[in-house]
This record gives C-alpha cells, structure tokens and sequence, in this order.
C-alpha cells in the first residue's frame, strides 16, 4: 500500500514534469546535440571551436561589456536610491512609490521602452535637441549614438535598476537598528559601520543581484532589436538573425552560440543563487 | 542629520528622473505628429489602423489561452507539492526558473529546432506560441501561486474537503482554487502584461502579435511608435495598479476561509 500511495503522488506532478521537458529540457537538448554535430551528423568540436573567431568574440565582448555595465552601474545606482528610500529618514510614501514604479518599468522593457528612449536621447529626441538647444551641447557631434554601446547601455539601465531596488529591498529592510546602535556603542564611526557590519552583510546580496542584472541584460533580445533593428553584434541579435535565416551558414554554429549563451546563463544565476542563500542566512540569524 | 536627508533626497530625486525623463519626452514626442502644434494625431492614427487591434486582439487571446494553461500547469502542481510532496519543492522552483537560465531567443530557437519536424511539426500551430509563452511566465505564476498556498492552511482545507466527501477535482475547482483567486489573479495580471507586448517569440516564430506589430511601425513611422510606447505603458500601469488592487490588505492578513463561496 505505501508504495501505491507513493506512486499516487508522483501521479499528482507528471504533467508539469513532462510540459518542462517538452517545452524547456527536450528543446534545450536539441540546441546542445545541435552544437556538437557536423553536416552529416556526427560528433564534431568544431562549432564550438568556430565561436573563437574574431567576429564572433567581438560579439561576446560587446555583449558582456554591456551586461557589465549595466549591471555594475545599475546595481550601484538601485542600491543608493533603494537605501536612500529605505534607510534614509525619508516619508514612508516615497517607498510606496518606489516600490510600485519599479515593479512597473522592471517590467517596462523591449520595443516600447526602445521607443521611449529614442524619443528621449535619440537625433531628435527631446534631451538631444535640450541639450543642443539651451546648452550648446550636441552629444551627437561629441561622439554619442543611441545606437551603438553607451545608448543601449543608458536604455537597458531603465529596468536594470529597477531590478535591483526590488531585489535588494528585503536585504535592506534586514539591516537591524541595533547592529548601527551596537557598533556606535562600542565607539565604531560612521564608515567603520559600513566597512565591517553592513557591508559585509550586504555584499553577497548586493553581488548576487549584480549577477542577475548582467543575465538579465546579456539575454536581452527585443529591446537591443527595437533600438537598433539588428544592427549591432550582440549575441541575442546574433543569434535572432540566425533563426530568421542561416546567416552564419551553419547551423551548428548557430546551436553552438545558443549553448554558449546558456552556459554565461547557468553561471550567473548559480552564482546569484548561491550568494543569495549566503545573505539570507545572516539576515535570518540576525532576526 | 540634515546631511543625510540631503543625499537622500537627491538620489530619489535622480532615480525618479531617470524613470520620468523619458516617460515625459515620449509623450511629449507623441504629441508632436501635426507640426508646430501638440495634437493627438499619432494616438488617432494608431487607433485608425485595423492592423492595431487585429494584432492586438491576437496578443490578447494569445495572453488568455497563455494563462488558462498557466494556471492548470500550476496550481495542481504547486498544491501537490505543499500537500504531498515538499520534497519536490526545489527541483519545481528550479524548473519555473529555467526562463532565466534560457533566454527567450534561445528557448524559441530550441522550439523551432526541437518542433520543425513531422511528426512533431508544431511550429505553424499557435499552441507552441502558447507553450513558449507558459514557460516565460513560469515564474510568475509559480511564484503568486505559492505565495498564495502559504498564506491558507491547504491541509485543514483539503481534509475538511475529503472529510465532506469531495474528490480531488472539486477539491481543487471549488476549495483550493477559490482560495488561490488572488495569488492566480495577480499571477493571471502579470502574465497579461508579459505575453501581450512580447516580441522576441511572437517574431522569431512569424505571429502577427502586437510585439511584432510595434516593432514594424517603429521602422515605418516617426511619431505613433512613440503613441504606442505610452500606451503600453500605461498597460503595465494598469497591470500592476489592477494586482496591487486585488491584493490589498492581504499581506500576511489571516486567509479568508469563509466567504469563498
């Protein structure tokens, strides 16, 4: 009977299971045998050997440089405005309001948020032509494009620091008064507050989310596609041009960049999930 | 202390602006389609256009059959893992993950590869969409749905269900989920949000959705992709105002066991 029992509950998540594997493992699968195989089918490394040229490095390169940034400047930003709107003796609306916007424009991206932003920044949009008009300033002849590296990087910042105030809002919220209170007792100035207490409790939050935000924006595809319908190398477009048609002229490659994608993928969020647990662990403690 | 404040203040103040800047030159762009006036011409063009809403109906009824499935794939599932299976609580939440790992453009280049061949020819059929637009959503649905288990005692209710002779489907229609309408509500709300301006899949798979659609009239027009931008945006807006609605009140309250029905 208990055996029974145990079998009628599996029963219960088969057809969860098996829509995972149809629709997320078996097409996963695909692309990697994909990556692995020549023409006629057999094994062969060579699609993964053809990611190392140039064309497709610089690919990589600029997508990372991208995905860096913006997780780095975005993470750092989001940080100072979450902890501003939490910590900082401010109304308790302006959190409310924080809180709600974020979750709003985190949610904002892809072509609208392309549009948006080249209503804002592009040759005719409304900073471009302020700028040009009451400062003096042409950023376009100063060597700013919207659609190359630093315009796609200020878009994709719209929801990256967003992002970044949701997550790391609990993290916040688990600072205890009494460790500022304890430290200040024990004669610890402001900075060695953060150098020792709060920052080492936040670091692997605040890191680990920097981590998601570079996933985040290394697999974006709709927005760099609204903003520059496909002109500039990333990977995502890359790989976008390769299912609208074999660009590269050869499917295996094109598997291979996916796997390639999904592996920076893997590592940024077992990377991220693991330094989360490492905060929750303290704050846990700490509560 | 003033100190403080101060820096307090000018960050909020530059987080705000960095959110409102653009939201403010995209209207102000939108408005700016008869020249040297403001007027509302690019919101009438975009409303005076048939493929609008034949591609925005699309979306909409991709975003329903999207949550249906959704909410039949979770609900059992994240029930049975509270009630019978806490076990399988880590290998579930990983999988509802796996959209993080596996980025929309390539989940849709897998499904292409892994369903292009008969006898497994789905590509042409909208129910691959939909299954592309279950996994995206995944972990919002998922995510809504436990948090919402956790808020009700699902052993009491599903004893008290069996003790009155009820069986597993209307232990789950008319006990669980009624419980679950807020949670499976603001889960249903964020998928709407998701599924209907997407464009990665609708694209790379050629559905004339709504994603596609804005992208086209970005490449074709000056004035209403930036119409388009603010009134999708206000779609998230209602999105997030409608789940922020439904669930008010309700964080960490006592879970209404009575009422329901």
């Amino acid at each position: 009977m208990p055996s029974r029992r145990v079998l009628g509950d599996w029963l219960g998540v088969v057809p969860f299971f098996l829509f995972a594997v149809a629709f997320i493992f078996w097409p996963a699968m695909a692309l990697f045998v994909g990556a692995f195989r020549d023409a006629q089918g057999g094994f062969t490394l060579a699609n993964i050997v053809a990611l190392f040229q140039p064309f497709i490095l610089d690919a990589y390169w600029l997508t990372i440089r991208v995905s860096l940034v913006t997780a780095v400047g975005g993470g750092i930003f989001g940080f100072l405005v979450a902890y501003a709107a939490i910590l900082g003796g401010l109304p308790r609306g302006v959190r409310t309001a924080l809180t709600t916007f974020s979750g709003v424009a985190s949610n904002f991206a892809g072509i609208p948020l392309a549009f948006a932003f080249i209503a804002t920044l592009g040759r005719v949009g409304m900073v471009t032509v302020l700028l040009r008009d009451v400062f003096g300033l042409n950023i376009y002849d100063r060597g700013f494009n919207l659609y190359s590296f630093w315009g796609l990087s200020l878009t994709y910042m719209y929801f990256q620091f967003p992002l970044m105030v949701l997550i790391i809002s609990p993290a916040l919220d688990g600072l205890r008064r009494e460790w500022r209170e304890a430290a200040s007792n024990l004669g610890a100035s402001n900075v060695q507050y953060w150098r020792y207490v709060a920052l080492p409790i936040l670091l692997p939050s605040l890191l680990g989310t920097m981590i998601l935000l570079f996933g985040n924006a290394f697999g974006a595809y709709a927005t760099a596609y609204g903003l520059t319908g496909g002109s500039l190398n990333l990977i995502p477009i890359l790989i976008g041009q390769q299912v609208r048609g074999d660009v590269l002229h050869n499917p295996g490659l094109g598997y291979a960049l996916a796997l390639g994608m999904v592996v920076v993928m893997a590592v940024s969020i077992a990377a991220f999930s693991w330094l989360q647990s490492r905060t929750s662990r303290w704050i846990r403690r700490g509560a | 202390m003033g100190g403080r404040r101060f820096w307090s203040w000018l960050w909020i103040t530059l987080g705000a602006l960095y959110f409102l800047v653009p939201l403010y030159a995209t209207l102000h762009f939108s408005l700016q389609a008869k020249r040297g006036t403001l007027s509302l011409l690019a919101y009438q063009n975009v409303l005076a256009d048939p493929q609008f809403y034949r591609t925005f109906a699309f979306s909409l009824q991709m975003a329903a059959a999207t949550i249906v499935t959704g909410i039949v794939l979770i609900v059992p599932t994240a029930y049975w893992v509270h009630l019978r299976l806490p076990k399988l609580r880590p290998a579930v939440e990983l999988i509802t993950l796996m959209p993080f790992v596996i980025p929309a453009v390539v989940l849709v280049f897998g499904l292409i590869r892994a369903y292009s061949r008969p006898p497994l020819l789905l590509v042409s059929s909208p129910a691959l969409l939909v299954a592309g637009y279950t996994v995206l959503s995944l972990p919002y649905m998922y995510r809504a749905v436990d948090t919402g288990l956790r808020a009700v005692d699902v052993r009491t209710l599903t004893e008290a269900a069996q003790s009155l002779g009820a069986g597993w489907p209307t232990i789950l229609w008319r006990v669980i989920l009624p419980n679950l309408r807020v949670a499976v509500l603001s889960g249903s709300f964020l998928t709407l949000a998701i599924v209907v301006g997407e464009f990665t899949l609708a694209a790379l798979l050629a559905w004339p959705a709504f994603g596609p659609y804005m992208a086209l009239l970005g490449q074709n027009r000056a004035y209403e992709p930036a119409a388009l931008a603010i009134m999708s945006f206000g779609l998230t807006w209602l999105a997030m105002g409608v789940i922020l609605w439904i669930g008010r009140g309700r964080q960490g309250g006592p879970s209404e066991l009575s009422g329901t029905h």
